[in-house]
């Protein structure tokens, strides 16, 4: 692990599509929370897959096959290592961290959640860690509540204490970094106020795990979800880890090959774990692939990369903040946030902003970030949203904010 | 380039929109979204005799989505109920000028073609469900 600032000049060649220009500008790419850019090692380690050993894992006993069952199950245990799971039997291949949240539901869920039960989420939350409840609520006649959002972007605790302490909370599922305001949220204190009441915690680290330090052991939460897709890794792979405890009470989610020991006419011997939750062919080249991106972030160190965006955000913050017209949303302090800033600028829609700031080669997202609880709370229908990663520049940010300039002065605010 | 599209025609329509509230008594109210970027559109219609006697929208949104609601508006007010089937979406780009617009910023400016045409087959249909079905197929529904 290297230390100090990060080498961002020398980050950015490893990355091909930060060459590209977008309308005759070069490309400002702060969309990081929705997906981030692929390094060359990430593109070239599926290439190599799929040239020179593309076989189907755990089966076969010709070398190729070897070679890429000991790929992807290295993968496995490269996620075991950034996220200290005790071991590689507690980390099971989604296809994203929405799937991974629909495991949990559909089978632990399933089985936990009975009629007047409850499950607890936050105002916070993405779409992918509200409708799978939502269904399972409905199927089970259990209830879901909600932890309150203050002003500042902030979970309000009192609530979430006084949540924890009604008896028929089951479950506790909630973002460790919330992907529309950036807020971090005091998990380990979640998790411990949760236990002490007995009840399991899911922590939702999609904008977290590609962000920071993330250890499962110092958190003792019970599952984790996230996707690769947000940490330098191809689409298509998701991760949920499992406490093993809870993971060996589990019956299988998706059935069929690769999940079994033994398949009978009428009975199956399931496989063990964490196979019993991989049915079918998965996504090979794409964990395989993962493998280069964990690779790529352990080498920057989490830390490091922490520190990044940290300086990013602080820097534009405050220059965000004397713009005419400006609203930030969430926390202010850049200590207490991810690299996401959520904003609106003066009577401009979201929309509009990022059409706008597309003439100038930067890519942000605009619209309900798939949070449209939050939205409601706030009263919006929308928001801009700037998000950064390890290859983004202070440079950048000057663009950024010369841009929203000129957006300003073409809608005379 | 975005100066192209923030005109001051739209900028006009999205700051002062016209028709713009509800309406009471009317015969007509229907909603559509914009998933993509939450657009919303209420449109509410007035009719007499197969005359659009009055019109109103509520939404919030992009200014185009808005912009050209408010234009749309002012098209059809006073015209016979199914010549809205007519209205393409070539016609209401050109109304607003754009005619460039991208796979994604278009259904903005179409939301509320979109709202209207399903006011009108839903007004046909409540009142002569037959009928309905040629309209509806008739209907230039992108």
């Amino acid at each position: 692990m290297q230390k100090g600032a990060l080498n961002v000049n020398k980050i950015r060649k490893d990355f091909p599509i930060l060459s590209r220009k977008i309308k005759d500008r070069p490309l400002v790419y702060f969309d990081n929370a929705a997906t981030t850019q692929k390094p060359l090692s990430v593109i070239d380690a599926i290439r190599d897959y799929y040239m020179n050993y593309n076989s189907n894992i755990h089966r076969a006993v010709h070398q190729m096959a070897e070679e890429a069952t000991q790929a992807y199950e290295t993968t496995r245990q490269k996620v075991a290592n950034l996220i200290n799971s005790p071991s590689t039997d507690e980390i099971i291949f989604t296809r994203n961290a929405t799937e991974a949240i629909n495991l949990v539901s559909h089978t632990w869920g399933h089985d936990n959640i009975r009629k007047n039960g409850r499950i607890l989420i936050t105002e916070l939350e993405h779409h992918s860690n509200i409708v799978p409840w939502q269904i399972l609520c409905k199927k089970n006649r259990a209830s879901l509540d909600y932890i309150d959002v203050d002003k500042g972007g902030y979970l309000d605790m009192d609530q979430c204490e006084k949540a924890l302490h009604n008896k028929n909370t089951k479950l506790i599922s909630i973002s460790e970094v919330s992907n529309v305001l950036g807020t971090i949220v005091p998990i380990k204190k979640i998790v411990k106020m949760a236990h002490d009441q007995n009840i399991p915690v899911l922590v939702d680290a999609a904008q977290s795990v590609p962000h920071m330090p993330v250890d499962v052991q110092a958190l003792d939460c019970d599952f984790m979800v996230f996707s690769a897709h947000k940490m330098l890794g191809p689409t298509g792979v998701g991760v949920l880890y499992v406490k093993k405890d809870i993971l060996e009470k589990l019956e299988p989610f998706i059935s069929g090959g690769d999940m079994i020991k033994e398949v009978h006419k009428y009975d199956t011997i399931y496989n063990d774990l964490p196979y019993k939750f991989e049915a079918g062919t998965p996504n090979i080249a794409d964990v395989i692939g993962f493998s280069a991106a964990i690779d790529y972030l352990s080498h920057l160190g989490m830390d490091r990369i922490r520190d990044h965006e940290f300086e990013l955000t602080r820097y534009a913050m405050d220059a965000m903040k004397d713009i005419k017209g400006i609203t930030l949303y969430g926390p202010l302090d850049a200590k207490n946030k991810g690299g996401v800033i959520s904003f609106n600028l003066g009577d401009i829609h979201p929309h509009d902003l990022a059409t706008i700031l597309n003439d100038h080669g930067i890519a942000i997202r605009s619209g309900h970030h798939c949070a449209q609880v939050l939205m409601e709370k706030f009263d919006l229908s929308a928001t801009s949203r700037a998000s950064f990663y390890i290859y983004n520049t202070v440079e950048e940010v000057d663009i950024f904010i010369n841009a929203l300039n000129d957006a300003r002065r073409l809608f005379r605010i | 380039m975005s100066e192209d599209i923030y005109r001051e025609i739209i900028l006009d329509h999205y700051r002062n929109p016209r028709n713009k509230g509800s309406l009471p008594n009317a015969d007509i109210s229907i909603h559509d979204s914009n998933p993509l970027c939450g657009d919303e559109i209420d449109i509410h219609l007035k009719v007499e005799e197969d005359t659009i006697k009055d019109i109103k929208f509520e939404g919030r949104g992009c200014a185009i989505s808005q912009a050209s609601a408010s234009m749309l508006t002012e098209q059809v007010i006073n015209k016979p109920l199914n010549t809205i089937k007519d209205i393409a979406k070539e016609d209401i780009l050109e109304n607003i000028g754009l005619m460039n617009l991208g796979p994604a910023r278009i259904k903005c400016a179409l939301l509320s073609l979109k709202v209207l045409k399903l006011g009108m087959v839903k007004y046909y249909a409540d009142r002569d469900p037959g009928s309905a079905k040629k309209i509806q197929d008739d209907s230039k529904l992108y």
